[in-house]
């Protein structure tokens, strides 16, 4: 009992498979409620689609995925978004024809009514003024950082209870990546649970309060971020920091 | 001068049918990939619904607005029962399906209402004209310019300004990424297939009420032209398809009048030719969809 309650998400035995390719191979963990889970690996070691299995966009060849003790295996992505989650995806894909006001817009549609949905809009212009100042650009036109603030913007538009972001950092400059980390951090405090997929394992083992390493689709270690931070052999084998 | 004028409001009115009729099937391409060959069943579809409540004795405007709804549930219906659980699948076996949608549509009209044209009598003051500047000019065309100017700035309005109509814009650039914002996608393709349901109704009201009668291929035609239009313009590309159905219709309008005699029966390939000269310029189309799109 204690455990359902302090776990916001459970993976067992996750398997996914394109085709021929086993992109992920039986890997169990859990995303502790408050906490920031990281999932981190080198390229292609599966973290995208374990992020994805969990999001409902990818199906599940095999295995259990639980959120917020409910079994997802046949929800939809979209169902799943309603239930409380907050997707942040790799390469960000904001909508780049539509403006910065009208990415809020359309992502608050579906999970808030239209007098809450303007309400947490003017709190996301509020938390990220840069959004605000460029309300009416379009989105395409913002820098890669911007882009970056919107997406988790768009994603927060529900009030989610759990935060999906796959490589927050990537391609940042370094002053725009420490921006995002204390966001994070920031949303951590806030009490949402985050399962952050990061490259840039020597800042995500700061941030974090759990860490899972992949590594050919499986597990090669999970622990607290101290222990796989000093282990040496770990981090030259598998986190390129 | 009189002249032109005239078959400048022939041109415009025409080619806001087109113009249409391809936006109906671009905001549908734009979102779901389906090119839907269909398309012009569901104006006739309209086309019938006016037909059958003038019979059943309804004036002439609730009839045109029935013709309008029947249309919109006609294209709701066809997405519902034919392409929803197609959803995801590669085009040509979407555009195959739209064949078989568009074939046994037809069939039923042939022979559940009749293969020849059905009339309507529409008051007589609608197939008058007016004079202006000394010039005579159609009570129709020119009504059905103001319809077509109407429907685009409305069809504008729904994009800009209201939400699903922005989640439209959406989901023809990311699809998915719609869905990881909790958008349920069967109210979004719906909304499209409602929306390009309403243009072809409106095309069917301008049609028949120029025209004054129905047929079962009454849609078919048109909706081919709207296809070329909607190549012309740039696939996928709304502001693409309205300029290529304005474009499609002033070229018909102009070789139908301007051309001698000896060369009428070649008006179409003379069209045509015309689209793959520009086509060959800018293969895109004229105001092509934007590049970046997710498939
Ligand atoms: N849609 C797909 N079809 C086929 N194979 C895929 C697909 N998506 C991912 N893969 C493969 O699955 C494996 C895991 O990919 P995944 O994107 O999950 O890795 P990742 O850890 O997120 O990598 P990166 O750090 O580069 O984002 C890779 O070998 C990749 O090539
Ligand atoms: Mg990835």
């Amino acid at each position: 009992m204690a455990e359902a309650r302090d776990t916001i998400l459970e993976v067992d035995a996750l398997d996914v498979r394109y085709g021929p390719v086993r992109a992920v191979r039986g890997i169990s963990f859990e995303v502790a409620k408050g906490g920031i889970t990281a999932l981190l690996g080198a390229n292609g070691a599966g973290k995208s689609s374990t992020l994805m299995a969990v999001a409902g966009v990818v199906p599940v060849t095999s295995g259990r995925i639980s959120l917020f003790g409910q079994p997802t295996t046949k929800a939809t992505p979209d169902a799943i978004v309603r239930s409380g989650v907050g997707i942040c995806p790799e390469g960000r894909r904001i909508f780049a024809s539509l403006s910065v006001e009208e990415n809020l817009i359309v992502a608050g549609t579906a999970v808030a009514t239209p007098q809450v949905a303007a309400k947490r809009r003017a709190e996301m212009m509020e938390r990220f003024p840069i959004l605000g100042e460029r309300r009416r650009q379009l989105a395409g036109l913002l820098s890669g950082g911007e882009q970056q603030m919107l997406a988790v913007a768009r994603a927060l538009m529900g009030a989610p209870r759990l935060l999906l972001m796959d490589e927050p950092s990537l391609g940042l400059a370094p002053q725009m990546v420490d921006t995002i980390f204390s966001i994070v951090e920031e949303l951590q405090c806030e009490g949402i649970s985050i399962l952050l997929v990061e490259q840039n394992a020597a800042l995500a083992l700061e941030v974090a309060s759990h860490a899972v390493v992949l590594a050919n689709g499986e597990i090669a270690a999970q622990g607290a971020p101290a222990d796989l931070a000093s282990d040496d052999l770990l981090k030259s084998a598998y986190l390129a920091a | 001068m009189d002249q032109l004028v005239q078959q400048l409001i022939n041109a415009l009115s025409l080619g806001g049918i087109y113009a249409m009729l391809a936006l109906g099937l671009a905001i549908v391409f734009s979102i779901v990939r389906l090119i839907n060959f269909a398309h012009g069943e569901i104006m006739t579809f309209g086309g019938y619904g006016i037909f059958l409540s003038m019979v059943f004795g309804f004036p002439p405007v609730a009839a045109l607005c029935i013709g309008l709804g029947a249309a919109v549930v006609m294209a709701l219906a066809m997405e519902r029962a034919a392409f929803r659980v197609m959803r995801g699948a590669d085009v040509i076996s979407l555009l195959i399906t739209s064949f078989a949608v568009s074939e046994i549509l037809k069939v039923l009209f042939q022979n559940g209402i009749s293969a020849r044209p059905v009339p309507i009598s529409f008051p007589s003051a609608w197939s008058s004209s007016y004079q202006i500047g000394g010039m005579t000019i159609g009570v129709a065309p020119t009504a059905s310019i103001f319809v077509t100017i109407l429907s685009l700035g409305c069809l504008t309005f729904v994009l800009r300004r209201l939400a699903i109509g922005m989640a439209m814009r959406a989901a023809a650039e990311d699809f998915d990424m719609l869905r990881m914002l909790g958008v349920r996608a069967n109210r979004v393709v719906a909304a499209a297939f409602a929306i390009s349901g309403l243009l072809a109704g409106v095309a069917a009201v301008i049609w028949t009420a120029q025209r004054g009668s129905v047929d079962p291929m009454m849609g078919f035609f048109p909706v081919l032209k709207a296809f070329i239009a909607t190549v012309l313009g740039g696939l996928g590309s709304l502001g693409g398809a309205v300029l290529g159905g304005f474009v499609v219709g002033t070229l018909e309008v102009l070789t139908q009048a301007f051309l001698p005699d000896s060369l009428t029966p070649y008006r179409d390939a003379i069209v045509l030719s015309a689209v793959i000269a520009v086509l060959l310029v800018r293969p895109d189309g004229l105001l092509p969809a934007r590049s970046g799109t997710r498939s």
